[in-house]
């Protein structure tokens, strides 16, 4: 115990915290910690991936919601907390790591230690009568032909070799522990230099990459907005299935983008189709297909008569059945007007919510609004979201048909459904660390698998003269690692012994 | 077959393996608590000749713990064959009628996860005597097929398409075989923490009572590292696809959804039972336990995530 008191001097205390904190049972405790710590990151929303319901939590429950929000609950894996564990979990693989790597190094370059006295202790343990002087000499040169690294000798009249093999059970272990950090590193890589951004076009439109074009765009700290890569693309069809069987009513089949691509400005177009699990790779980014959904096409006259709007909406789907809600502003009609819309693919008659998420029965409801819809306040604003402050309803309609015309009261004007078209989203992004991290954690891998499949152990062979005059071999083998058998190689070698001997 | 039958014939192979195992349950209970009980030694000592020489190789006790209730032990092991057989074939219908890898909902992975746990088991039957262990692998297997037939069966559909993809074939195979390796580790690791209780009772002397019929507390926990230590790589790898897939479908290898998080945990935690197993002080039953944490991750990661969290990966289906 005494060696476990810290010495007084400041270098001696030093040390003995080192030594602490790069022990096993630091790791130990600090894996278990950074288990724990992950765990409230999949219970409660996390801002990176749900910022919508996040703020819903943190809004809907006043007292628990800002300090759990303070403490970083709605975004774990980049708290401070969580980030003290990992660190302080590489610090300490870092500080057990490299000596342990300087300390195989020297034992990979010297010989195994000497026989043991008494090899019959030994759990596999073999013995040869009657063999001939040679066997020792006959199983060092078989050892040292299958690599292992061989010490000869002779002690008390017996001669021996003695032999180790299994060394890259620790390289394997040291290459694994490294390779962690390497996969650090390449994510490290991609949250600095990546970025990525989501953007809504529909059928027939057109995206080139340029940050004024995306809905939403995010970039690591040295991610540069202004030097994204030149491509551009127009969609020019996209196909939805849903299964109609009863099982999974409902749930999606397929879907499919059609885009005619260029790679920059200057390069041909190429046609191509995005799927799910088909991202398009394009100048070092990935176009990934992750939603769909409507935009109903709307002609709205003022009480001027003149026509005011004739656009298609983006509606966003809200439930399974694609029930969408979107809205329509117009602050410069006379009168100053602004709608409400929701769509739905499949009206059910007498319900507020679609049936089915196919178009087998569009229709809208719509409810109109008059007033200053606020869009010159200089607040941004969203633009799926009508700010009635100053707004008074005027009307509303249960549900408007392609084709169907609804003349607003008070002689605000008119707006007439013409039709729908779809719409797909599409996530761009840029990772330069994901090869990085791919190849270290395939290092780590084959490192771990090394660690733990290949067996470190000692074997002798020892001979010496028995009772009466002859010859005795003994084999004797040790596995360092727990529970291990080495009676496989010590049948290989007494083969080895006896095989020679016999042709 | 016309579609109709096929659904029919993997509903009643999966029926009919539900009643061998458990008949399989009932002789390796039998064997268990049959008998007398003190298990028999026999001692085994193997001899290679070759002219002239005699070498002994590696003399060794071998302890039947089933010399009393051997023929009702043998019953069971083969009666686990043949529900294995069965539940294979009713997994494999499954996949004809639906056209596709049976694994596309929670139905389908829990049945495939049985048939997962039942494998490794036998498996490992093949080159050693587990026939005690019979008993702890066949009811976590036919509480998997319970839960399966009665509240997660859904009827055949197709694949929604984030699941149509090859990674979906090697990543799900591989967490299946985890998902039973992992329970192998639980069972043995459970027993072994009995066992150590038995023994410490025992104080010295050998254990009695049913525990008699299992190894020592220390070859249960070898064995346990020994699973582990087939097991974790291949979950390494599981959690390597996953993210390879991930990549590919959502534009990102690593999302920390919940799904990922927990995969993500049980990894951790079973990284911490393998250092455990080199540390003194906790190599014992602290490991043990460490272990039996670890497939509760597991657990929670299939029920809790599939069920009551939203996540990119709710393919529950039900
Ligand atoms: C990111 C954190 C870590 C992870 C995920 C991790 C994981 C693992 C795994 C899976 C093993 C077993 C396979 C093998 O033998 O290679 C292992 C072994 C080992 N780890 Fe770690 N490790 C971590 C950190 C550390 C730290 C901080 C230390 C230093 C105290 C350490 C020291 C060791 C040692 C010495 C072994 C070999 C045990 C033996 O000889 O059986 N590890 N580690």
């Amino acid at each position: 115990m005494s060696e476990q008191l810290p010495p007084l001097s400041t270098g001696g205390w030093f040390r003995w915290i080192w030594r602490q904190f790069t022990s096993m049972r630091t790791a130990l405790i600090l894996l278990f910690l950074l288990a724990i710590a992950s765990i409230p990151g999949s219970i409660f929303p996390q801002r990176g991936t749900n910022p919508l319901k996040a703020k819903e939590w943190i809004t809907g429950s006043p007292t628990w919601g800002p300090i759990l929000d303070r403490l970083g609950f709605f975004e774990v894996y980049s708290s401070p907390w969580f980030s003290a564990i990992y660190l302080l979990l590489f610090i300490s693989l870092i500080g057990c790591v490299l000596p342990r790597a300087a300390t195989h190094w020297r034992a990979m370059r010297t010989t195994p230690p000497a026989a043991p006295r008494n090899l019959s202790r030994m759990k596999s343990h073999a013995v040869l009568e009657g063999a001939d002087s040679t066997a020792v000499d006959r199983a060092a040169e078989f050892l040292k032909a299958h690599r292992w690294h061989v010490l000869r000798g002779e002690t008390d009249g017996a001669t021996w070799v003695s032999a180790e093999k299994g060394y890259l059970r620790e390289t394997g272990n040291l290459i694994f522990h490294l390779a962690l950090i390497l996969i650090l590193v390449g994510v490290a890589i991609g949250g600095l230099f990546g970025w990525k951004g989501n953007v809504i076009v529909k059928t027939g439109d057109g995206f080139s990459d340029t940050l004024t074009q995306y809905d939403a765009w995010g970039g690591g700290r040295f991610a540069d907005p202004a030097k994204l890569p030149p491509f551009s693309f127009t969609m020019t069809d996209f196909r939805v299935e849903f299964d109609r069987a009863v099982a999974q009513h409902g749930s999606p089949k397929l879907f499919q983008a059609d885009v005619d691509v260029k790679a920059n400005p200057d390069a041909a177009l190429t046609s191509s189709t995005i799927e799910v699990n088909h991202p398009l790779e394009v100048d070092g980014a990935k176009v990934f297909l992750v939603g769909h959904g409507y935009a109903p096409h709307f002609v709205v006259r003022d009480s001027t008569g003149e026509i005011v709007y004739d656009d298609t909406v983006v509606t966003l789907p809200q439930d399974g059945n694609f029930t969408s809600t979107g809205v329509i502003k117009l602050p410069d009609s006379s009168p100053q007007l602004g709608f409400d819309v929701v769509f739905y693919p499949t009206l059910q008659p007498g319900s507020i919510v679609s049936g089915f998420p196919a178009p087998d029965f569009p229709a809208t409801y719509l409810a109109a609004w008059t007033g200053d819809p606020g869009l010159d306040t200089g607040i941004p604003q969203s633009v799926y979201k009508l700010d009635k402050t100053n707004m008074t309803q005027i009307g509303r309609v249960p549900s408007l048909l392609p084709g169907q015309t609804w003349t607003l009261p008070n002689n605000a004007g008119s707006i007439s459904l013409v039709g729908y078209e779809r719409w797909a989203s599409f996530q761009i992004a840029y990772d330069p660390g994901k090869e990085f991290a791919l190849v270290a954690a395939v290092l780590a891998l084959s490192g771990l698998m090394l660690s733990l499949f290949v067996r470190r152990r000692r074997v002798w062979v020892k001979m010496s003269e028995g009772p009466n005059g002859t010859t005795v071999v003994e084999i004797a083998g040790l596995n360092r690692a727990e529970g291990g058998d080495v009676s496989a190689d010590i049948e290989i070698i007494t083969e080895a012994i006896t095989g020679k001997e016999t042709s | 077959m016309t579609p109709a039958e096929l659904a029919q014939a993997s509903n009643s192979a999966i029926y009919a393996s539900m009643l061998v195992l458990t008949l399989a349950m009932v002789f390796f209970a039998f064997s268990f608590a049959a008998g007398r009980r003190k298990p028999a030694v026999v001692a085994a000592a193997e001899i290679v000749e070759s002219e002239g020489s005699t070498a002994v190789i590696t003399r060794t006790e071998v302890i039947d713990p089933f010399v009393p209730g051997r023929r009702s032990a043998n019953i069971a092991m083969s009666l686990t064959w043949l529900g294995t057989a069965l539940l294979l074939l009713g997994v494999v219908l499954r996949g004809l009628w639906a056209g596709r890898v049976p694994w596309g909902n929670m139905y389908e992975f829990s049945i495939t996860a049985a048939l997962g746990i039942l494998v490794v088991f036998l498996g490992f039957s093949i080159k050693r005597d587990v026939r005690w262990l019979g008993i702890f692998i066949v009811i976590p297997a036919l509480l998997t097929l319970g839960l399966a037939v009665t509240v997660l069966y859904t009827e055949a559909a197709q694949l929604v398409p984030a699941l149509k993809s090859y990674w979906l074939v090697i990543h799900v195979s591989a967490a299946i075989i985890c998902s039973g390796a992992f329970t192998l580790s639980a069972a043995v690791s459970a027993l072994a923490l009995v066992q150590g209780h038995a023994e410490r009772k025992a104080a010295g002397a050998p254990v009695t009572g049913l525990t008699a019929r299992m190894p020592s507390q220390e070859r249960l926990q070898v064995m346990a590292n020994r699973i582990i230590a087939f097991t974790f790589p291949l979950w390494t790898f599981a959690v390597i696809a996953g993210a390879i897939w991930a990549e590919n479908a959502w534009g990102r290898y690593w999302g920390w959804d919940p799904k990922e998080t927990w995969a993500f945990i049980t990894w951790v935690v079973f990284a911490a039972y393998l250092h455990a197993r080199s540390t003194v002080g906790w190599r014992g039953n602290r490991a043990s336990w460490i272990a039996i944490i670890g497939w509760s991750t597991f657990l929670a990661n299939y029920f809790g995530v599939n069920l009551f969290i939203n996540s990119l990966h709710s393919y529950s289906g039900v």
